[in-house]
């Protein structure tokens, strides 16, 4: 495997993603509700009902705010691979791409870098913001700045990484059979049955999203990305693509 | 160059390929004829490692398909040209061949000069900086001939280059490949063009599945169904008729005043046919020997397969 080979693939994804305005609103829309909009609710709901936000239950509230980032980290590369490999698939520009010296390997992780990468780096942007407009609304009233911390790194260096692959495998399996992006999008939005239920079993207090919690979720993302891996590359082989992706 | 023995693809129940043993020399041009749904582009893919064999053996350039190490090395001696263009729509015909060329690990200053040489031959150099996505069909067929030659490889396969193109698109990428020709590059092109083939092909395999014949163009019109004697003459009557019945000649067809049948040994054959003409009182104005045309051959090859 030559990550050289991979890089030149993404990188010429990327170049294609510049003209795709639709691929933009995806990659901001979720990064821009969660570190605009969520320090703004909070900001609303501690005006406007006082009781709801004390020192006891923000902390809670919080982690459970932060848990959003996760699945907004999954949401991102939905759009990106999707496009990315459907594209592809439309413009049947992979057959000239498989009769290279590529290995599967190779281009599977070129398009898998290519999704990775901006989600990556627009969520942790968008948690930095995140972080700084709830200390802004809190601090005040926690007497310290909640963010950063061991949490809320585990989140965002273990849990957001682990979502992302999920869903960028994910996106591999469903647009090996999706015939356009819009509907490899509609079947791409399942993946968010796991992390809604994590956050649900949280609300229903099944599960706390806390270091012991996240710790949990990690296992769980873990074995989803695993499986989902085999699957990936099982379905991201030069016979499957040419003779059976339609 | 290109070699196949008893080279066999299934997909389930459905034979798309069967037993195809043929060799394609260094800088010859192969045309592979047939219908749609012929294995003609199951056969590329296999070639091309895209695929894997059922059965039988290939060899290009010496390196065994279905081997995986080998199956790099005949795709790193390899240019493509695929029946869809596949051309990555987003990016300009430049940025298509950088990439392409990339992949090759050809040099900056490689990717450079190849690009415009190739560019300038197809008269594309102008249009470098458009969007793929905005050619015509013709522009964007060249297109992907030119990446497919980025590398320049040893040996290009064309899977029907020239279909779906206006005939002026279409006598330009043929040109091409006259000129690649002339370069001694080994070119596998599949088509169910027979004029195309017939004019740009050093040897030809017709296949509908099997491989049913194979040889120069010449030597199918003549081994395949051998050649025909056409007779013309003043008037054909009863008399004339009866002579020509009693002698042993095969599909004898009168059409006007021209009488038809085919040879074997038209030396022999067509002095018996004349002396029995002018015996029975006939005038022969002329006597012609034709061979059968490529289009005969392919179309009872391909009717007896079916």
């Amino acid at each position: 495997m030559r990550l050289s080979k991979a890089w030149l693939i993404a990188r010429r994804d990327f170049k294609i993603f510049g003209q795709q305005k639709n691929i933009w609103y995806s990659i901001f829309i979720f990064p821009v509700i969660i570190s605009v909009l969520f320090p703004a609710i909070l900001q609303f709901a501690g005006q406007r009902s006082r009781g709801l936000l004390t020192i006891a239950n923000l902390p809670n509230l919080l982690d459970s705010f932060s848990f959003f980032i996760v699945i907004g980290a999954a949401f991102i590369p939905l759009g990106i691979a999707s496009y990315s490999i459907v594209g592809e698939k439309i413009e049947k520009s992979l057959e000239p791409l498989l009769a290279t010296p590529l290995t599967d390997g190779e281009i599977l992780l070129g398009k898998a870098i290519a999704a990775l990468l901006p989600a990556l780096v627009v969520m942790y942007a968008g948690a930095s913001v995140f972080m700084v407009g709830v200390d802004a609304v809190t601090s005040g009233k926690l007497g310290y700045n909640y963010f950063p911390n061991l949490t809320f790194a585990f989140l965002l260096l273990v849990l957001v990484p682990l979502a992302v692959i999920m869903s960028v495998l994910y996106s591999v399996i469903v647009s090996s059979r999706a015939n356009d992006v819009r509907s490899a999008n509609s079947y791409s939005i399942l993946i968010f049955l796991p992390l809604m239920a994590i956050y649900f079993a949280s609300e229903i207090r099944i599960i706390t999203l806390d270091i012991t919690g996240f710790l949990i979720i990690a296992g769980i993302l873990s074995a989803f990305d695993v499986a989902l891996f085999f699957i990936g590359t099982k379905a991201f082989q030069r016979e499957e693509i040419l003779t059976k992706w339609k | 160059m290109i070699e196949t023995d008893n080279l066999t693809k299934k997909f389930g129940d459905l034979t798309a390929v069967e037993n195809v043993s043929l060799q394609v020399n260094d800088g010859e041009v192969f045309g592979f004829l047939g219908p749609n749904g012929a294995g003609k582009t199951t056969s590329i893919r296999m070639l091309c490692c895209l695929i894997s064999k059922t059965s039988g053996n290939a060899r290009i350039g010496g390196y065994e398909i279905g081997d995986k190490k080998d199956s790099l090395k005949i795709r790193k001696m390899i240019g493509l040209v695929p029946d869809n263009v596949g051309l990555t729509e987003h990016l300009t015909a430049y940025d298509n061949l950088d990439f392409y060329g990339k992949i090759f690990d050809c040099t900056e200053s490689q990717r450079k000069e190849n690009i415009k040489r190739i560019l300038d031959r197809l008269g594309l150099w102008e249009k470098r900086n458009v969007l793929a996505g905005k050619f015509s069909k013709g522009m964007k067929q060249k297109l992907a001939v030119a990446r497919a030659l980025i590398h320049e490889p040893q040996i290009l396969f064309m899977d029907e280059p020239t279909a779906n193109l206006d005939p002026e698109a279409a006598k330009t990428v043929r040109e091409f490949i006259v000129e690649l020709k002339k370069e001694k590059k080994t070119i596998f092109l599949n088509t169910h063009n027979i004029d195309e083939a017939q004019r740009i092909c050093d040897k030809i395999g017709i296949i509908n599945t099997k491989l049913h014949a194979i040889g120069t163009p010449k030597d199918l019109e003549q081994k395949v169904r051998g050649k025909k004697t056409v007779v013309s003459l003043e008037h054909v009557n009863n008399k004339i008729l009866d002579a020509l019945k009693s002698l042993p000649l095969k599909n004898l067809t009168i059409a006007g005043n021209k009488v038809i049948f085919d040879v074997v040994d038209p030396d022999k054959e067509n002095w018996a046919a004349v002396e029995s003409i002018v015996l029975a009182g006939g005038h022969v104005n002329l006597v012609n020997v034709v061979g059968s045309t490529l289009e005969d051959v392919y179309l009872k090859l391909v009717r007896e397969s079916e």
